[in-house]
């Protein structure tokens, strides 16, 4: 079975971290990605930028309007995922307990499981 | 011979030859990739050359100096390994097949099952790594992973490569069945795009059930996960229309289902009901057999349905055991019954907000005259499944009824 497990970073609390922390965070997720390779569970990760840096795009009467993002008025954004194929959502939840974002106030872990898929299958 | 009857028979011959090399030399994972290697050669020589005198011996014999090979070019291990290889080259080959026992080996408990699952299509089924990895839709190096750490805990836990014996050897017999149902489901459930590869898979989950009742032919679980798989699969046709919606059962163009297989199925259901004691496959496969029997949905047998149903909530307890019979009781009772045996359910944590509860209270609210009822169930299940097909099929009896 395939998730989605989408980490929901607040830029806010995230800057308010020291060094340490970030750092530890940064190998908390290097750790789990080696793990989850070893076990034959990931198929992708993917990180994105800070949400200051997105686009917001729309088409009105066929003109693009290209905007400065984010889109979204909230405190947390999408910082990246995890997409992984486990043997049920019991072990889906297990594993993202594993983040280290869950272990920090303001920082959310979404699991999801993946309905439909397509394209390539070499990630 | 054609090329596909070559792989056909390089598609049997693969575990067998696996399995003795194993029993000569332990060693899981290098058999393994001599035996693929070996598979390889004979997939480009026989179609050019023409077949061996004794296939089975040539593939030994080639996947044997494969691996000799490989071992003697470890130099850590060189002087242990030669010793092995010196007694190694195939003078006869031995008649016992060892599928049965690979496939023991490949269903060892210590795996969780998406590995006995994917280790079982490779090493038994003789599929390639990327074959498998596409069924199941995760890349290749995801799926090589999850099969190298299997034969990996498979080597540690020092399983030695033999049938276990006694009430071990019947558990573990429950897991391979497990397995193959399994990979039976995952063929045969709809999943949108991706058919082609699925439906193999259930082609290959009938095969391997065809190969462990060939050795097991006294089973009657053996014989009733056959018959299951048969019985089930006699219906693919008439389950899905062209563009991939679903068809509930008493919707189907019967005239669609395939004869041949329900013909086969029924007659081992037959038969394994006449043996000593009744498992969980062979009475599921009974009800196949009775729905199968019904030229129409109308002429279906329900009593004897929700009769087969109780016994296997007796023997077998399990919420969706009587969920189904809920379905059952609707029909011979009303669907006031069905509703009511529903409402037993409400309290187990494994049903509570399950997709297939909401969707058959919503059928049987629909069948009693409460659309509202039946709308606002059909929705919320719609919202619970994963299933793309059943999430369209959900949504289209809710907007029928919409109030």
């Amino acid at each position: 079975m395939k998730f989605l497990i989408s980490l929901h970073i607040n830029p806010a609390v995230l800057d308010a971290l020291t060094d340490e922390e970030k750092a530890a965070i940064g190998e908390g997720h290097g750790r789990f990605m080696e793990a989850l390779k070893e076990s034959g569970e990931l198929i992708t990760t993917q990180a994105l930028v800070d949400p200051s840096q997105a686009a917001v795009v729309s088409v009105r009467n066929g003109q693009p309007v290209v905007t400065d993002g984010p889109f979204l008025e909230a405190k947390e954004y999408l910082g990246g995922f995890y997409l992984i194929d486990c043997e049920n959502k019991e072990r889906a939840i297990e594993l993202a307990t594993q983040i280290p974002d869950t272990a920090i106030q303001g920082l959310g872990v979404e699991v999801r499981q993946v309905m439909f898929a397509d394209g390539q299958l070499e990630a | 011979m054609t090329t596909s009857a070559i792989e056909d028979l390089l598609r049997e011959l693969t575990p067998q030859v696996l399995g003795a090399l194993i029993r000569r030399h332990g060693q899981f994972e290098a058999c393994e990739d001599a035996v693929q290697e070996a598979v390889l050669a004979a997939s480009v020589q026989w179609p050019a050359e023409g077949l061996p005198d004794n296939p089975r011996g040539w593939l030994v014999t080639v996947a044997s100096r494969r691996l000799i090979d490989q071992l003697r070019s470890d130099h850590a291990r060189r002087e242990r390994e030669s010793a092995t290889a010196a007694e190694v080259v195939p003078e006869d080959v031995p008649d016992t097949d060892d599928t049965l026992v690979l496939l023991f080996l490949c269903c060892h408990p210590i795996l969780t099952a998406a590995s006995q699952t994917a280790l079982t299509l490779r090493a038994v089924g003789g599929l390639t790594t990327a074959e498998i990895a596409r069924a199941f839709l995760v890349p290749e190096a995801t799926m090589a992973a999850r099969i190298s750490r299997a034969k990996q805990r498979i080597k540690a836990a020092g399983s030695s490569f033999s049938l276990p014996e006694g009430p071990e050897r019947e558990e573990r017999l429950r897991v391979v069945l497990h397995v193959l149902y399994l990979i039976f489901n995952e063929g045969y459930t709809a999943s949108s795009g991706h058919e082609l590869h699925r439906s193999d898979l259930a082609r290959e989950a009938i095969r391997l059930a065809r190969m462990v009742h060939a050795q097991l032919p006294e089973d009657g679980e053996v014989t009733g996960l056959l018959a299951l798989m048969l019985l089930t699969d006699a219906r693919r046709q008439a389950r899905t229309t062209e563009t991939g919606d679903l068809i509930p059962l008493d919707e189907q163009d019967r005239t669609k289902w395939d004869r041949g297989l329900i013909d086969e199925g029924t007659e081992l259901v037959k038969a394994s009901l006449a043996g000593p004691a009744l498992g969980p496959y062979q009475l599921q496969a009974a009800i196949a057999a009775t729905h199968a029997d019904a030229a129409t949905a109308e002429e279906t047998d329900w009593p004897q349905v929700h009769a087969l149903y109780l016994i296997l909530e007796r023997i077998a307890p399990n919420p969706m055991v009587t969920l189904n019979r809920a379905i059952a009781l609707a029909e011979v009772e009303g669907p006031a019954a069905g509703l009511a045996l529903l409402s037993t359910l409400d309290g187990d944590e494994r049903m509570a907000g399950h997709h297939r509860l909401l969707s058959v209270r919503a059928h049987l609210l629909e069948k009693t005259g409460d659309p509202a009822g039946a709308y606002e169930h059909y929705r919320r299940a719609a919202k619970s499944t994963a299933s793309l097909a059943e999430q369209r099929y959900l949504e289209s009896r809710a907007s029928r009824i919409k109030p």
